[in-house]
């Protein structure tokens, strides 16, 4: 008993140093945001400074002098229409694919989800020139559109891989079950599957909208105005811009770290059991 | 064990004839179910890649070229006899290694804790996973803040403590700038490992514990004999997947160093970059990025092959 | 495993067949470029135009002169777009073959590799004779590559000398103490010694474009240049070295903040406008900063000159001049033309000299345009008469960064100042 306890101490204590080792870079970023760039720039720094200043966030929220705040406003609004697309489409094409590769028999079934799942070794600089001129072609270079298409190609082989997993730990009885009752394959799919397969389906959903919100590359290179420049290229302007005013860009930072945030909170006890069950086992 | 339950019930037709034809329906259907996803990913991907393997066997000085003799393997040569190239994948490697041996490390720590038995495990939870959700940009954005030489509250906080008394240029030499990019890395990334080792570790049914408790075993005992082979799956998949990415990465150095300085942490994916962009080598650019897919295919290889104990359904 | 990779390659090696067939047919270059030139154009139309977005002109200057110019002509629109100075390159270079932007914002140590690699349009014939006599000669080699031209300058500029009058009064230095190099380190020992600051000097050493226009500034008051009369790397002459070394001993001698290797121009400057900093190389438009009570702790402390003096007696500025290109696969070359000469026009440059110097010669006879920025223009006025260039190679980019890499190297202790340069020349002269 006494030997329970003890080790109970002990483990809430490396929880305790493992969350503020965790929240102390985060935390300090979100203080920064928030003090006056004359205590930011003070030896000895300050920890708690003063005076608070929201003024980072009243340019992030209503300035539009110069850009700060219209191109920062413009790309939050370009990575959600980005994050949003991208997760629907490689769900709904995912959610097809895994059930096949799940359910189905059939010849190379192996080799075509090998070769899925190789299309994430390839380093995208392997591919940016003639995908920029394939973009442009369909007159697609710095538009959303354009840049959904190129990220689906990265999300889909993970959300293919999460499902196809997860699908598979769903006994078929009930599946077949159905069928016997009439129901189509795509019925069955859609009336069966689909709903015992929640947790592996909000799991694939978080990663589809981590990786896609945070894809870098392909926006640096394929955007270049307000109508379709993300957040991150955003973001690494900003910082290349203002880079001593840390507190700007923390106040930034924050705000763009916001929404994957939300989503990785509220899915996050998904994430455990969609993958328990398949992902990881596969 | 899933492919296994899926393959008695496919298996279980009465007679081959009607199996064959059972197999052709569902190849035929797997096709269509599958061409959205083909179309979407290779779609993108295939004329590109061929596009970029192309361009590796030609002399291509321009964006624009008009004249371009082919060379053969002349840039994969190059490439491989620059000392450039095999300092950036030196570092690379090193930062590979060192990157993914820390994150799986601490990454199992980091799950042991969210499984325990915590008072407010979800807030735990909650917590693990923001550096996760953090976008790389902003997690090299504010590590760079951190470790600013002139401002940065790492260097304000350990002369504060008295630890240093000089304020460290933390991102003004060589090795140390890369050390610090890692440290960046696996604050970002341990707990991404630690969410896949969980699910690992929840899996483990509980009943393994108990006989091993029962035997009276100790815990370093019961970590090696049944949590740690019960993971390896877990661990080869974490592995492959930290080494590839890894070894692609970019867009932490564009953010953080942009490769400085003196190159101390220039990877070979910026390198292939600066090559191909900046001095419009378009041809040893693309040479440059198929050698990484190779190394990467490689390592990949080797880690499944080390790996490769328990019957892995997928991959 | 085996097996699937086996399959796996014969699935590839036949989609590889396939592609090489289909490249064939359709004829297309390797880079997959379509081989169709640019187009002239009717002259009207939406012209896309590729800024930089730093110092200088700024969005909200630029977005006015566009305003003014779609006014007089109606029947073209401009449509702006703005990316880091770290971003334009890559950006010009990606954006070549589709033919995206009609005008480009190109730095004068481009127009070499644009122009030799056919990225950008020739315009000599378009451009007057007089603009040669009546444009700055600093500001003219931003946009001319073996005697042709290849866009119209906007802006020529340089590093000036940026010291803070108030820390210097407390030592009993003023603005003639710092006039040569000898001098600025003998003001900043005083300054070091009497605790007024940590590190007198700041300066912008990262690995970028930055370190190479620090080390331009003392290379050629060192009397030096880059390159020998062949247009051979040569740093590793007396002067090359002798540059470096004075650099390196700064370092050693605590007058320079060690930061300064992860330093861009934006740190210098806002160092010195926290207080950090005594003295520092940067661009003009950076005085802005240093008064601006927002950003500064140093409003009104700060004074500009031309580069200090070095040992032989000479202190050119950096040429950091930019232009404006049309890219060679533009479809609306005349419209592109019409705008270009629009902004550049010695009206509308006068307009904004606050934000950027101008390259008319005549601008800096106008009393009524020099004292918007008093300062500036007395520096710069002599800066300009001056100036040492970044060599104009095809592969500049590569030369530059084996240069960054050997300048650090020897920064940072690991070589010597005259093997890190030897190094360097070796390795810029076997890439060419």
């Amino acid at each position: 008993m006494k030997r329970a306890t003890r080790n109970s101490i002990l483990i809430h204590i490396a929880a305790w140093v493992v969350a503020i080792v965790i929240l102390a870079p985060f935390g300090w970023m979100v203080v920064a945001s928030i003090t006056p760039q004359r205590v930011l720039i003070t030896t000895p720094l300050q920890w708690i400074p003063d005076s608070w200043d929201f003024s980072r966030y009243v340019t992030i929220f209503s300035g539009g002098s110069d850009g700060v705040g219209t191109t920062f406003r413009a790309a939050m609004g370009n990575s959600i229409v980005v994050a949003v697309g991208t997760v629907l489409i490689s769900m709904v094409v995912g959610i097809l694919g895994a059930y096949a590769f799940a359910r189905l028999r059939f010849r190379f079934r192996r080799a075509v989800l090998i070769l899925f799942l190789a299309t994430y070794m390839l380093p995208q600089i392997a591919l940016l020139i003639p995908l920029y001129l394939i973009l442009n072609s369909l007159e697609l270079l710095d538009t959303t559109t354009g840049l959904i298409f190129v990220d689906c190609a990265l999300v889909i082989p993970f959300v293919l891989w999460i499902l196809s997993n997860y699908f598979m730990t769903i006994p078929d009885e009930l599946e077949e079950a159905a069928r016997i009752d009439g129901t189509t394959r795509m019925g069955a799919l859609f009336y069966v599957v689909l709903p015992a397969a929640r947790p592996g389906i909000f799991a694939a959903i978080m990663f589809a909208f981590l990786l896609a919100w945070d894809e870098f590359m392909y926006a640096l290179i394929f955007t270049s105005s307000d109508a379709a420049k993300t957040l991150p290229v955003a973001i690494s302007e900003f910082a290349g811009r203002y880079t001593t005013d840390f507190g700007l860009v923390a106040a930034g930072g924050i705000l763009a770290a916001l929404p994957p945030i939300i989503v990785a909170i509220i899915f996050q006890r998904y994430v455990v059991s969609g993958m328990a069950a398949g992902a990881v086992k596969g | 064990m899933t492919v296994a339950s899926a393959k008695q019930t496919t298996g279980s037709s009465p007679t081959p004839v009607k199996r064959r034809k059972r197999f052709d329906r569902q190849g035929r259907m797997a096709f269509w179910l599958l061409l959205p996803a083909g179309v979407a990913v290779f779609g993108v991907i295939i004329y590109p890649m061929f596009r970029t393997l192309l361009v590796s066997l030609f002399q291509v000085n321009s964006a624009l070229a008009t004249v371009t003799p082919f060379v053969g393997l002349g840039n994969y040569e190059h490439v491989l006899a620059s000392p450039d190239f095999w300092a950036s994948m030196g570092r690379t490697l090193y930062f590979t290694l060192v990157s993914t041996a820390l994150e799986l490390v601490l990454g199992l720590a980091v799950a042991g804790l969210l499984n325990a038995k915590l008072k407010a495990r979800w807030l735990f939870r909650t917590i693990v996973v923001i550096p996760w959700a953090l976008p790389t940009i902003v997690n090299a954005a504010m590590w760079k803040g951190i470790f600013n030489a002139q401002y940065g509250s790492l260097n304000a906080l350990l002369s504060q403590l008295g630890i240093i008394k000089d304020y460290q240029v933390w991102l003004g030499d060589p090795t140390l700038a890369l050390n610090m990019v890692i440290i960046a890395d696996v604050w970002k990334t341990v707990p991404l490992v630690a969410f896949f080792l969980l699910a690992g570790l929840t899996s483990i049914p509980t009943e393994l514990y108990e006989a091993a408790q029962l035997d009276r075993a100790s815990w370093p005992r019961i970590f090696r004999s049944v949590v740690l082979p019960m993971l390896v799956p877990s661990i080869s998949i974490v592995l492959v997947l930290r080494t590839v990415e890894a070894f692609k990465v970019f867009d932490i150095i564009y953010a953080m160093t942009r490769g400085g300085p003196i190159n101390g942490t220039e990877t070979v994916a910026y390198y292939a970059y600066q090559t191909a962009f900046s001095d419009q080598n378009f041809g040893v650019g693309s040479a440059l990025s198929y050698i990484i897919v190779v190394v990467i295919l490689a390592l990949s290889a080797v880690y499944l092959r080390l790996l490769r104990r328990s019957d892995m359904s997928l991959l | 495993m085996k097996f699937n990779s086996t399959r796996v390659r014969r699935t590839i090696g036949a989609i590889g067949i396939v592609a090489a067939a289909a490249l064939v047919v359709s004829g297309c270059s390797v880079t997959g470029a379509s081989t169709a030139s640019g187009e002239k154009g009717s002259g009207t139309g939406t012209i896309n135009a590729l800024f930089m977005k730093q110092a200088g002109y700024s969005e909200a200057n630029i977005d006015e002169m566009i305003t003014k110019f779609e006014a007089a002509n109606p029947k073209i629109k401009v449509k702006p777009t703005f990316v880091a100075y770290e971003a334009l390159h890559d950006k010009i270079v990606t954006s070549a073959p589709a033919g995206t932007y009609d005008v480009v914002h190109m730095d004068v140590i481009w127009p070499a590799e644009f122009a030799s690699k056919g990225l950008i349009t020739n315009v000599t014939k378009d451009f007057p004779a007089s603009w040669k006599t009546k444009m700055l000669g600093g500001a003219l080699s931003s946009a001319e590559y073996k005697g042709q031209y290849y866009g119209v300058p906007w802006g020529p500029s340089t590093k000036l000398f940026f010291f803070n009058k108030t820390m210097l009064a407390k030592v009993g230095a003023t603005a003639d103490d710092v006039k040569t190099w000898a001098g600025v380190l003998t003001v900043a020992k005083k300054l070091k010694a009497a605790g007024v600051v940590k590190y007198p000097l700041s300066w912008s050493w990262n690995q970028a474009e930055a370190l190479i226009c620090d080390y331009a500034v003392m290379l050629g008051s060192f009397g030096g240049s880059f390159t020998d009369s062949s247009g051979k790397l040569d740093v590793n002459n007396a002067a090359g070295v002798e540059a470096l070394t004075w650099m390196k001993k700064t370092i050693d001698d605590g007058l320079t903040d060690p930061a300064s290797l992860t330093f861009l121009e934006d740190d210098t400057d806002k160092s010195m406008a926290s207080g950090k900093t005594a003295m520092e190389l940067n661009w003009e438009s950076t005085l802005r900063d240093q008064n601006d009570p927002k950003i500064s702790k140093v409003v009104g402390q700060i004074a500009v000159s031309a580069p200090p003096a070095g040992p032989t007696g000479l202190n050119p500025g950096v040429n950091g001049s930019m232009a404006l290109a049309i890219p060679s696969k533009s479809k609306h070359q005349a419209a592109a033309w019409k705008f270009i000469e629009f902004i550049t026009s010695e009206a509308e440059q006068d307009k904004y000299a606050v934000s950027s110097m101008t390259n008319w010669k005549n601008s800096y006879t106008k009393t009524d345009i020099t004292k918007t920025n008093p300062q500036v223009f007395a520096a710069a006025g002599v800066a300009y008469d001056s100036m040492i260039s970044r060599p104009a190679v095809a592969n500049y980019n590569s030369v530059s960064q084996i240069l960054q890499v050997e300048i650090q190297n020897a920064l940072l202790g690991k070589k010597t100042p005259q093997q890190a340069m030897d190094d360097a020349v070796k390795a810029a002269n076997a890439a060419s």
